[in-house]
């Protein structure tokens, strides 16, 4: 039985800043990192494969870059890691891209039944969190999102019991397989690659498939395949503050002057 | 060049604006129809004057505004020569694509709710699409799926609704995806609404992921803001890159056009006690047996140690790496209850062990909206500020004047929080004595 991490490559958010010049990204020598929430994904990937003898596959559409994460999830141990890369997938919105990793689990599942595939939480470029149930409909897998902790996989019963975390609640939840499965930080503790491994997965290799592989409407697909377009981008305004008082030398009196001014512009009553 | 009988009117050729590429993930590249752009290295785009027709796909397809148009010199000359004509023509595929568009009608906004009692943010939302549905001129429908949830009608109608689909049914007494999914394709699938609202919650970004692909429309994700454009298409802009970007999101040629807001993002509206609407029962019937997901337990946080809701808070007094320990949040204890209001704090100071997560603010914790926000030793990275740049008031304390926090303060103190801190809640304690 196959159990599958969907893995994106995003910029490291938190280095990308934005020029105050031109209002634009700036994005030189900002790294590219496996989205954080993946890595999550990645390591349930992995604990499966050890605690229950899964075979684990890694699966990321992007440019050919995203080869590099590929091959981290090789050297964290995955059994095969697949890079879904083609001019056509380019410029995809949520739904194309659930398009064509729910086209590469069915692919993967002609030869060896799928029992779980996991996604992150959201992750921090794109922000959406629709990829994970775009996956689940388009295969009619379980949809379990925001998991925390996975309670019990009984392969027997082809049951997952897992506990997801929501606004002020938790649930216990257990669903039939195969499923897709959304996973939070709190979940585990992802492992760290050993440097024989490192080693041999430098010589191990990454898949790749295009739409050759996977047959896909090249109107399904990519830019052309995506209902939603990004008209306009631009920085969020911001309006410089006012500095109260002189706080280094007289808190006190800054202190004062801030509740002052906000007394008597009606935003503070007491 | 030779002479053509007819001259085509010159196209020109695509180019790169420097600086502009965001590399969104070659757009460009994939809409250029003859091959004609290569992505380097960093993933911006190069393209090849020598093959490119100037079909400007490529620069529709840009959302940074990085490629443009330019003529050469010979094109210029020909352009004048057709200066006179123009106009734009429209096919016959895209005049039934309009009309299939058409179709669709109203603002539907999905109440989310929990054994009957709904969430503030589908009120938020009717709230929202109120607006939207005034722009358009079209009405407001709530949609309550759910079990013993027939109260739920006159609520809606109390904040704007002008009538409200119903599926009130056992099968729906717990949220599940698959028969929520079921139900909500179903009601799009007979009314077709042009608009569809959900929260941004665990539930409403469950839901609303699921049904934008069974009906195989766009949605978009966290929007902070919703309009209408002049030909009656919704423009959401949301966050994206982590805050550090807003993105216009358009899905104009798809119906419905989905999208979810995250809750105290859109103002409450105000309660317009004894308003009346239609109520419209539907069914869904979906048999218990045909549904594989079982919520087996629900726990609660309510009655635990810490059941104070940030999120719903009128002050809040937040903290981060700056307050240096534990016990120093007292501090912000006290300044918080003279105001009436709850302590918050950055990730940082969540991560420490200071505070316990549900207090924390930002990309990855609660979007506040309070009266008044003040923040004390955070230094206001852009994963805090998306979580409260909408407070109606926001107060900085930070000893570092370049500190990004005070690029969204409405007030700063420039100062040290350890003596700021204690100075306000004195100043407020005395307030309060003069005026009693
Ligand atoms: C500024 C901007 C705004 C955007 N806004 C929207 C929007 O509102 N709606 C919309 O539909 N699209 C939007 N997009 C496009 C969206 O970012 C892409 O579709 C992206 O490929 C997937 O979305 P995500 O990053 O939000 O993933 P999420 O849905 O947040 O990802 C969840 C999980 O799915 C898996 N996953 C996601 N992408 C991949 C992948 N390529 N390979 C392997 N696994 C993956 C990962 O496990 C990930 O943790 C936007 C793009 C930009 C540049
Ligand atoms: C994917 C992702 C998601 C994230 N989500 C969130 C989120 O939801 N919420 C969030 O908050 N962060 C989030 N972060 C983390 C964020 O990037 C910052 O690291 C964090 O907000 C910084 O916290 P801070 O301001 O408390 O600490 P710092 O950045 O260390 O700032 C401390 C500030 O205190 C000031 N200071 C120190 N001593 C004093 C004093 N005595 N008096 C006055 N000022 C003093 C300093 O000048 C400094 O400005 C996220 C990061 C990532 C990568
Ligand atoms: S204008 Fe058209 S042909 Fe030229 S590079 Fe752009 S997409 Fe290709
Ligand atoms: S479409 Fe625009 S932002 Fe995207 S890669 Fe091409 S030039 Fe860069």
């Amino acid at each position: 039985m196959l159990v599958i991490a969907c893995l994106k490559q995003v910029p490291d958010t938190t280095q990308v800043q934005i020029d105050p010049v031109t209002n634009t990204l700036v994005r030189d020598g900002i790294p590219f990192i496996v989205n954080p929430y993946d890595t999550h994904a990645l390591e349930e990937t992995l604990r499966l494969k050890d605690s229950h003898g899964l075979k684990s596959v890694a699966l990321s559409m992007g440019p050919p870059n995203a080869e590099a994460t590929l091959r981290k999830a090789l050297a964290l141990g995955v059994d095969r890691s697949i890079l879904l890369s083609d001019r056509a997938f380019g410029g995809a919105d949520t739904l194309s891209t659930s398009n064509v990793l729910a086209a590469a689990i069915r692919k993967l599942g002609e030869s060896e039944e799928v029992g779980l595939v996991f996604c992150g939480k959201q992750t921090i470029d794109g922000d959406t969190a629709q990829v994970g149930p775009g996956i689940a409909v388009r295969l009619g897998y379980s949809q379990l999102t925001l998991v925390d902790r996975i309670e019990k996989l009984d392969l027997d019963a082809k049951t997952v019991t897992v506990r997801r975390k929501l606004e002020g609640r938790y649930e216990i939840v257990e669903a039939r397989l195969p499923a897709m499965i959304t996973v939070v930080r709190e979940l585990n503790r992802p492992r760290y690659p050993t440097v024989p491994m490192r080693l041999a997965s430098a010589k191990a290799e990454v898949e790749s498939w295009s739409n050759e592989q996977l047959q896909l409407d090249v109107n399904s697909v990519g830019l052309k395949g995506s209902p939603t377009w990004v008209s306009r981008i631009f920085s969020p305004e911001r309006q410089e503050g006012e500095i109260i008082g002189d706080g280094l030398n007289d808190p006190i009196a800054a202190a004062r002057l801030l509740l002052d001014r906000l007394v008597q512009g009606d935003m503070l009553s007491v | 060049m030779s002479e053509p009988v007819k001259v085509k009117r010159p196209r020109g050729k695509a180019r790169v604006i420097a600086g502009k590429c965001i590399a969104c993930g070659a757009r460009c590249q994939s809409v250029c129809p003859i091959n004609g752009v290569e992505m380097s290295e960093q993933g911006e785009p190069v393209i090849e004057t020598a093959k490119c027709i100037g079909c400007v796909k490529c620069v529709k397809a840009c959302p940074a505004g990085a490629l443009e148009m330019f003529y050469t010199p010979e094109e210029l000359a020909i352009i004048a020569s057709f200066e006179k004509h123009g106009g734009e023509e429209i096919d016959e595929e895209e005049l039934e694509r309009r009309s299939r568009v058409a179709a669709y009608k109203g603002v539907w906004v999905f109440v989310e709710q929990n054994d009957g009692e709904a969430a503030k943010v589908s009120w938020e939302l009717t709230g929202v699409g109120r607006e939207l549905a005034d722009t358009l001129g079209v009405p407001l429908s709530a949609v309550i799926i759910g079990s013993g949830v027939d109260h739920l009608a006159d609520t809606a109608f109390s904040y704007c609704a002008d009538q409200a689909y119903m599926i009130n049914d056992s099968v729906f007494r717990q949220y599940r995806t698959e028969p929520f999914l079921a139900a909500m394709c179903h009601l799009i699938e007979k009314h077709k609404p042009q608009v569809v609202l959900m929260g941004a919650t665990g539930m409403g970004r469950d839901l609303a992921g699921a049904v934008a692909t069974r009906v195989k429309t766009g949605l978009t994700a966290d929007c902070t803001g919703l309009g209408i454009d002049a030909k009656g298409n919704l423009m959401q802009t949301r966050p994206a890159f982590g805050g550090n970007i807003m993105a216009t999101i358009m899905c104009d040629r798809f119906r419905p056009q989905m999208a979810t807001v995250r809750p105290h993002v859109m103002p409450m509206p105000q309660q317009r006690q004894g308003a009346t609407g239609i109520t419209i029962p539907e069914s869904c019937p979906i048999p218990e047996s045909s549904i594989f997901t079982r919520v087996l337990e629900v726990i609660t946080d309510k009655g635990g140690k810490d059941k104070v809701d940030v999120a719903g808070a009128e002050f809040i007094v937040s903290g981060g790496r700056g307050l240096m320990a534990k016990e120093n949040f007292a501090l912000l204890e006290e300044l918080a209850e003279e105001l009436g209001g709850v302590v918050g704090g950055s990730r940082s100071a969540v991560d420490a062990g200071w505070l316990p997560q549900d207090r924390q603010v930002g990309q990855t914790g609660k979007t506040v909206r309070p009266k008044i926000y003040i923040a004390c030793g955070i230094s206001g990275a852009i994963q805090h500020l998306v979580g409260m740049q909408d407070s109606d008031v926001i107060v900085a304390i930070n000893r570092d004047r370049e500190a990004p926090i005070f690029e969204v303060a409405t007030f700063g103190i420039v100062g040290d929080l350890f003596e700021v801190v204690p100075a306000l809640t004195a100043g407020v304690r005395e307030m309060k004595q003069l005026r009693s």
